[in-house]
């Protein structure tokens, strides 16, 4: 009797996927239903971010950063301005820094509702997506009432943010975190306990602690694999030195802990906001550094210099000192930095981003070899990938 | 915390005396080695390994293209240790024909950073498992990052209504891109055009 064969077989999966979060092309080497080779082929969405902000005064390339991962924005603008507000020695007023580290945290939370949801759709849930995007509507309200934009903030900037916050904003962010844990809970009533939802992720993709480090992990999927590891903890910026909040350590690294890990990250930046609307300051929001900041519109209309600065910074844009720096910041995603090389013009002489994502699916093969095509989903949707960020 | 990290410097160059040339703390408070090219992987492994060190993770290789130096590019490498909460930069200068030893052997992780640098500035790393371009296009030419490609590109891409395919074409501009000299002479940049009249005269 002859032996049947079964051959490997590849399937394209992607680029116009649903479950694919973007643009991702997903060629996959399968024998049988088992995946046995995951190779992202990415760059679909290759815009030359950074080949671009070469060619910018620095002011000018704020925009950039928000079209990068365009989920939670304002978390993309931060390393950008802290790069090179330490390359010029700015000091940014503590009021500044704490609408800063306020609207961070709005980031981190739209970021994770998203991730949450769009998880949880992608291995069969729906309803979370629906209720989850209600609340995203209302902190991109936040956002709006900030900056003017919903998603695409251009809102901090070198020396503190654009603009101070309008009146009554503060108490309504207080008014919305005292609701928002109560939605929180009613998603994972229907997720965490959740059959299905447990079968699909429970020891799927499970990555062990020295995997995690090996292949570059950081963020929330670095902490699903017990490894206590934050840096808005361990080398905190603006004023997370100042916050009272708790770093949540999974210990399978599997794709439950991943998401239990950004459902618990919520609460705390819950925690982080509610600190600073309790303890935000009065003063400036910007630094008061003419060669960097604009002057007020009012102090234009009757003094020279501040014409004169207004003038320059907006045509010329300022000049950063020479030098390299490396900025990074605990974005939603993972560790977000910006290696800065400044020759000493108004350009930047090099600008590179780096973007956790881009390393998270590096290491999709190897979360996925030997696990079925269904799991593949699952994967994707728990490393937390938007490609915005990753093609650049 | 720079003392720290001065002493840091000078273990590892103590340690790997013929491997680095130099270490520097620049004025933001970074550690920056200098490393020879045919070195990385034993001083990748150093760092990875010693109990002092102990940076475990590449966050960042990146290349920078310095077109007027004669081994134009700076790989350059950010390496976190979160055991001493440290990072480092090394650095390696290459040019165009100089492969660099790659580190995947060392660290997973530095395998889609090396292919993105091979594909931005065209550095090769030799001992890449898989070095493909992966950011540009299918069949893309050039290496775009680098100071003397332009910002517009070569070619454009659209869908060709007759040909039923997308093909390509060269760049067309209806405006020429206009990059604006801000440079203000009087802020230390250098002297003014025309002064050199002047200095002739004398």
């Amino acid at each position: 009797m002859a032996e049947s064969q079964i051959k490997s077989y590849n399937i394209n999966f992607g680029p116009q996927h649903p479950a694919a979060h973007g643009v991702l092309r997903l060629i996959l080497e399968m024998s049988g239903e088992v995946v046995e080779r995951a190779d992202p082929h990415i760059g679909l969405l290759h815009r030359g971010t950074e080949k671009l902000i070469e060619h910018k005064a620095y002011q000018q390339s704020i925009p950039y950063f928000d079209r990068l991962d365009y989920v939670g924005t304002m978390a993309q603008e931060h390393p950008y301005v802290l790069a090179a507000e330490r390359l010029l020695g700015v000091e940014v007023p503590l009021r500044g820094q704490y609408v800063r580290t306020l609207y961070a945290e709005i980031s981190r939370i739209l970021n994770h509702l998203l991730n949450v949801c769009a998880f949880v759709f992608d291995v069969g849930g729906m309803t979370p997506m629906l209720w989850g995007f209600e609340e995203r509507e209302k902190l991109m309200e936040f956002y709006e009432r900030a900056c003017g934009a919903r998603l695409h903030a251009n809102y901090f900037r070198v020396g503190g943010v654009a603009m101070d916050l309008p009146p009554g904003l503060l108490e309504d962010i207080a008014a919305w975190c005292e609701t928002f844990p109560k939605v929180l809970d009613d998603i994972e009533t229907l997720v965490t306990e959740n059959r299905i939802f447990k079968q699909r992720t429970v020891d799927i993709g499970t990555v062990n602690a020295e995997q995690a480090l090996d292949w570059g992990f950081t963020g929330p999927n670095l902490r699903a694999s017990g490894i206590a590891w934050d840096l808005r903890k361990s080398q905190p910026y603006d004023v997370y030195d100042r916050m009272d909040f708790d770093i949540p350590i999974g210990k399978h690294g599997d794709c439950y802990d991943r998401y239990l890990i950004r459902v618990v990250e919520m609460r705390e930046s819950i925690k982080i906001m509610k600190q600073c609307v309790k303890e935000m300051p009065e003063g400036p929001v910007r630094a008061e550094n003419r060669k960097v900041t604009p002057p007020p519109r009012a102090e234009m209309k009757r003094s020279m210099e501040a014409l004169i600065h207004h003038f320059k910074l907006f045509s010329e844009g300022f000049h950063v000192p020479a030098g390299e720096v490396y900025a990074a910041v605990e974005a939603p995603k993972g560790e977000f930095a910006v290696y800065l090389v400044s020759d000493g013009t108004n350009k930047p002489y090099r600008c590179k981003i780096r973007p956790p994502g881009y390393v998270h699916l590096q290491a999709l093969d190897m979360m996925s070899k030997g696990h079925m095509l269904a799991d593949v989903v699952a994967n994707i949707g728990s490393i937390d990938i938007v490609f915005g960020e990753i093609d650049r | 915390m720079t003392q720290a990290l001065k002493d840091l410097g000078d273990y590892i160059a103590a340690a790997l005396p013929n491997d680095v040339l130099e270490t520097e703390v620049n004025r933001v408070g970074e550690l920056t080695i200098l490393v020879r090219t045919a070195s990385i992987v034993k001083v990748m492994s150093f760092l990875r390994d010693d109990t002092t060190c102990l940076f475990k993770q590449v966050v960042d290789v990146c290349g920078v293209d310095y077109p007027a130096r004669e081994l134009r590019f700076d790989v350059v490498y950010h390496l976190l240790s979160m055991k001493h909460n440290q990072r480092v930069r090394v650095k390696v200068h290459t040019d165009e024909d100089t492969a660099v030893p790659s580190i995947t052997g060392v660290f997973s992780a530095a395998g889609w950073f090396e292919r993105e640098t091979w594909d931005m500035y065209g550095v090769m790393f030799s001992d890449h498992p898989d070095l493909r371009r992966i950011l540009t296009d299918y069949g893309f030419e050039g290496h775009p990052l680098r100071k003397d490609f332009p910002l517009t590109g070569y070619v454009e891409v659209r869908y060709d209504e007759e040909q039923k395919r997308c093909v390509y074409e060269p760049v067309k501009l209806t405006q020429d891109f206009r990059n604006f000299d801000f440079l203000s002479p009087w802020e230390g940049q250098g002297p003014l055009p025309g002064d050199e009249k002047a200095e002739g005269s004398r």
